[in-house]
């Protein structure tokens, strides 16, 4: 039996990068729910639509498109943007149950949301920012693998950074983020989870000593932001040991890097793990940018490692096994109770007021 | 996603020592050991939070 999270219904989640999505199909797989994305050819409107044909299901993200409309490769059937069937071979009436479901979808921050749930609740000015990801100010290195694990453990990865002295040594780990204390905060009503450690006098990791140019120790802050379920922002700051913002709140001496995942459930055991390094320093050094792109994957293959072992090994369990939390797991065990929440409310049959 | 509430927990692990120290966002405080009996405190709110458990300013 695999270790699962139940998936959180009517929420948006985070199905592909703004330049995944083009004229070509492309087919994802969000909360068990076959999808396959495109963007129109007048407006280049990002379109999302269930990804099988209504005939003998075959995947429509594997068939083509004839300007706006998908084909199905199989037998011909065709659907325009709205998940509407408008032909089907060798007979001019096409069945009213020919059609796929289409699904809200947002285009924002160099990111594509899609919503799933009754589309009728999907309300867009909830999808959290990440704003950094598309701003000019920034670069941004980026991309995406998907982990045969659970999204929950991904959650947990993320939500305890004490990990990186032990998984990411050598990288972006040093001893004192395991032993620095956090302080985690929830905001209910929001459903976010905040982290913060604020190492003072740390050593200076591998992948910020190389890129920044820094000698010596430093000043690390990372205040984590987890907007529940979808959205994981940490704000780094790093600075020379001592060098602190200044009183009208400006930082010019500190080096901000903005950590930006979205956790994206797949099917069972199953996630997307969507990252994205963005900087503004160095912006215009290429080669920073080359060194934070092959470090950083190196750092997320690290986890994508370790997570499908341990769903791995999660799965031969006995069940009933027992954890054992500690104050590392403090904001772990936070989002671990936002995501019930969201669970539970997902699963609620909605009153539509007509 | 939504704006914030103001309904906040905060759940300070003190420097230098094994103690949580949370605070409710009634203003309730209390020390644990474990997050997880801690959580249960916090999440219990009001019930089990005795009286003579300080009352901060709130949040």
């Amino acid at each position: 039996m695999p270790h699962t999270t139940a998936f959180a219904r009517n929420q948006w989640y985070v199905a592909a990068y703004s330049h995944e999505v083009g004229r070509d199909l492309l087919g994802r797989t969000i909360l068990g729910e076959p999808l396959v994305f495109y963007r129109t050819e007048d407006d280049g409107t990002a379109v999302a639509l269930h990804d099988r044909c209504v005939h003998r299901r075959f995947p429509l993200s594997e068939s083509r498109l004839d300007g706006d409309r998908i084909v199905c490769g199989y037998h011909g059937f065709t659907y325009d943007t709205t998940g509407t069937c408008v032909y089907v071979p060798g007979q001019k009436r096409i069945p009213r149950t020919a059609r796929v479901a289409s699904y809200p979808v947002v285009e924002q921050d160099a990111l594509v949301w899609v919503w799933i749930g009754d589309p009728a609740l999907a309300d867009p000015q909830v999808i959290p920012r990440a704003p950094h990801l598309a701003s000019p100010d920034w670069v941004t290195v980026s991309g995406m693998e998907p982990i045969d694990a659970d999204y929950g453990l991904l959650v947990d990865n993320l939500l305890d950074l004490s990990h990186e002295t032990y998984l990411h040594g050598g990288y972006i780990g040093s001893p004192e983020v395991a032993e620095t204390p956090i302080t985690t905060e929830v905001d209910e009503g929001a459903g976010v989870v905040r982290v913060s450690r604020h190492m003072a006098d740390a050593e200076c990791p591998p992948f910020y000593a190389k890129s920044t140019g820094i000698q010596g120790r430093i000043t690390r802050w990372q205040d984590i932001e987890y907007h529940a379920p979808c959205l994981y922002l940490l704000h780094s700051r790093i600075a020379p040991v001592g060098v602190l913002p200044e009183a009208d709140g400006s930082d010019p001496n500190g080096f901000h890097t903005e950590i930006t995942y979205a956790i994206t459930p797949s099917s069972d055991g199953k996630v997307y793990d969507f990252w994205a390094v963005s900087r503004d320093w160095a912006t215009d050094d290429a080669e920073v940018t080359e060194f934070l792109r092959g470090n950083n994957h190196t750092v997320v293959m690290q986890d994508v490692d370790a997570l499908n072992l341990l769903q791995k090994t999660l799965g031969s369990e006995r069940g009933g096994y027992q954890e054992l939390s500690i104050n590392i797991d403090t904001g772990g065990l936070a989002a671990r109770r936002i995501l019930a929440r969201l669970v539970e409310e997902g699963a609620k049959p909605v009153e539509k007021v007509q | 996603m939504t704006a914030p509430t103001g309904e906040v927990y905060r759940i300070d692990w003190l420097p230098g020592t094994d103690i949580l120290h949370g605070t409710c966002h009634c203003g309730r405080e209390h020390t644990s050991q474990d997050p997880i009996e801690m959580w249960e405190w916090m999440l219990a709110h009001p019930r089990g939070h005795a009286l003579d458990e300080p009352q901060g300013a709130g949040t």
